[in-house]
């Protein structure tokens, strides 16, 4: 058993991090202040810069504040952006965590509210600090995939192993998430024969056919210069790297970001936004994509790298999978595995595979993952646009 | 063993350790001397590709040749193309933004 912290609204935990979040960039410099000075890895900083309203990223912050692996919430507000900070703070009431609401046009500027800050994150600390301590099986776990700086490697090693990892996860229950549908242009047409319904089939290559006209318009893929220097050379090639990260088990539904999957098994996350491009490019970085698999309620996320990621996140861990034996070597101090043994004959797929599967579960249950030691936490919310989720996506959701 | 066949159907072959200009690599019992550096995680033609013909990976289509390569050739940027979505290199973005 995974020890955990239980929150009031059934959910659990596998870390207790108390978020300051900063609702504009106006605030910015004041939280992450507060956060400096508190100087403790579970005193995280996360925020959304703009000041315009986006139903969007108030939805993805709703989904954080009542993230099981948050402990506590002090949000910092300017104080004429449009954020609504009480509809956020009243989300993370009603799950249970201790929250205070810091405006720095009310408090008395930059100084003033440093210091109430840290005064706000130390009761809230102490509170979350309280939270009732309990225990979680895998088939409660909430796992995400991402993969990032894909190059030639990356889907013979990493992508398969996290595959025969998730496969393993799902059989004992637990709940996968894999995305990025612009990485899976190409494939959509065998992706859609794993799905548990026909309407879902149809779902499936609709959310592709999305991708690709939405990355179309763009003018680029969802493709680095340094995927092609690894050794990729199209779209469709680095989409059936990472499509094996979802390994072979049925495709139970698709989610948008901020929805928490309905049921066990495995969904694919649609990060491409719906209509016509408004806000620019649907991924500016693989931070955004991790925090859109932490607010779909991963506990912790699963990142394959070929050319060497450094990433992790605020609120959940990251595990950091390494395809390229050459990276592996060169950035070894930044890897949780190294799947590129693989390529030197000194491991099989499923070796790496039982390997990821492990290493989850000792993360899950307290020891940090790589990126998480090295102080890693990133995040990043930008502006996007969705529609609501119709029914043939969600086949397993219970009827209301 | 430098060289890995993924799929049956394949008609690439997959870079598993970089290979230098002069290193002989044996394909379809055929022995080929590599004419200038490949690095790992790239791709051999396995056989004599045309233009236009379609290149496989894993078993399935990932785009197709813009020129004809020999076999032992580095199939990249160079001579292969997307179906769905062009690729861009540093080069190509900094011309685009020009």
């Amino acid at each position: 058993m995974i020890p955990a912290w239980q929150r009031k609204d059934g959910r659990k935990g596998i870390r207790n991090v108390v978020a300051v979040c900063y609702l504009v960039e106006c605030a910015h410099h004041v939280a992450r202040r507060i956060v400096d000075k508190a100087d403790r890895t579970d005193v995280q900083l996360i925020g959304f810069p703009g000041c315009y309203p986006n139903s969007y990223a108030d939805k993805m912050m709703k989904a954080i504040a009542a993230h099981p692996n948050l402990g506590g919430l002090v949000i910092v507000s300017l104080g004429c952006e449009s954020f609504n900070r009480e509809g956020l703070a009243r989300v993370a009431e009603a799950s249970g965590r201790p929250v205070e609401t810091l405006v720095i046009q009310e408090v008395g500027g930059t100084a003033a509210t440093i210091e109430a800050g840290l005064a706000a994150v130390s009761r809230v600390r102490a509170e979350a600090d309280k939270a009732e301590r309990t225990t979680m099986a895998v088939d409660e776990l909430v796992i995400g995939t991402i993969c990032g700086g894909s190059d030639g490697t990356s889907g013979i090693t990493a992508n398969p192993a996290v595959g025969r990892a998730f496969d393993r996860f799902v059989d004992e229950g637990a709940t996968c998430i894999f995305e990025e549908t612009g990485e899976l242009v190409g494939c959509e047409a065998i992706m859609a024969d794993r799905a548990v319904t026909p309407e879902l089939g149809r779902e499936l290559m609709a959310s592709v056919q999305k991708a690709e006209r939405y990355y179309t318009i763009m003018g680029f893929g969802s493709f680095a210069p340094g995927n092609a220097e690894g050794g990729l050379t199209t779209q469709e090639e680095k989409s059936m790297g990472a499509y094996s990260k979802s390994g072979s088990s049925p495709i139970s539904g698709i989610v948008r970001p901020a929805e928490i999957p309905p049921s066990n098994g495995l969904y694919l996350l649609d990060v491409v936004p719906d209509g016509e491009p408004r806000f620019g490019f649907p991924n500016i970085s693989d931070n955004a994509e991790i925090v859109e698999l932490i607010a779909c309620g991963s506990h912790v996320v699963l990142f394959t790298t070929g050319r060497g990621s450094v990433v992790g996140s605020a609120i959940s861990p990251v595990i950091k999978i390494c395809a390229n034996p050459d990276t592996a070597r060169r950035l070894a101090a930044d890897m949780d595995v190294n799947a590129g043994r693989i390529l030197d004959g000194e491991a099989t797929l499923d070796a790496v595979g039982t390997e990821i599967y492990e290493r989850t579960l000792a993360v899950a249950g307290g020891e940090p993952s790589v990126s998480e030691a090295l102080g890693h936490q990133e995040f990043i919310l930008t502006y996007k646009s969705f529609e609501p989720t119709g029914p043939a996506c969600l086949p397993r959701a219970r009827a209301a | 063993m430098k060289l890995v066949l993924l799929h049956p159907d394949d008609n690439i072959l997959i870079v598993t350790a970089a290979l230098a200009p002069g290193d002989t690599v044996e394909i379809e019992g055929q022995n080929v001397t590599i004419g200038k550096a490949v690095d790992i995680g790239h791709k051999l033609a396995r056989r004599p590709l045309q233009a236009g013909d379609k290149v496989y990976r894993y078993g399935a289509p990932i785009g197709s040749m813009t020129q004809a390569a020999q076999t032992g050739e580095h199939v990249h940027l160079h001579n292969m193309k997307s179906d769905y979505i062009p690729t861009h290199s540093r080069d190509t973005v900094e011309q685009r933004n020009a």
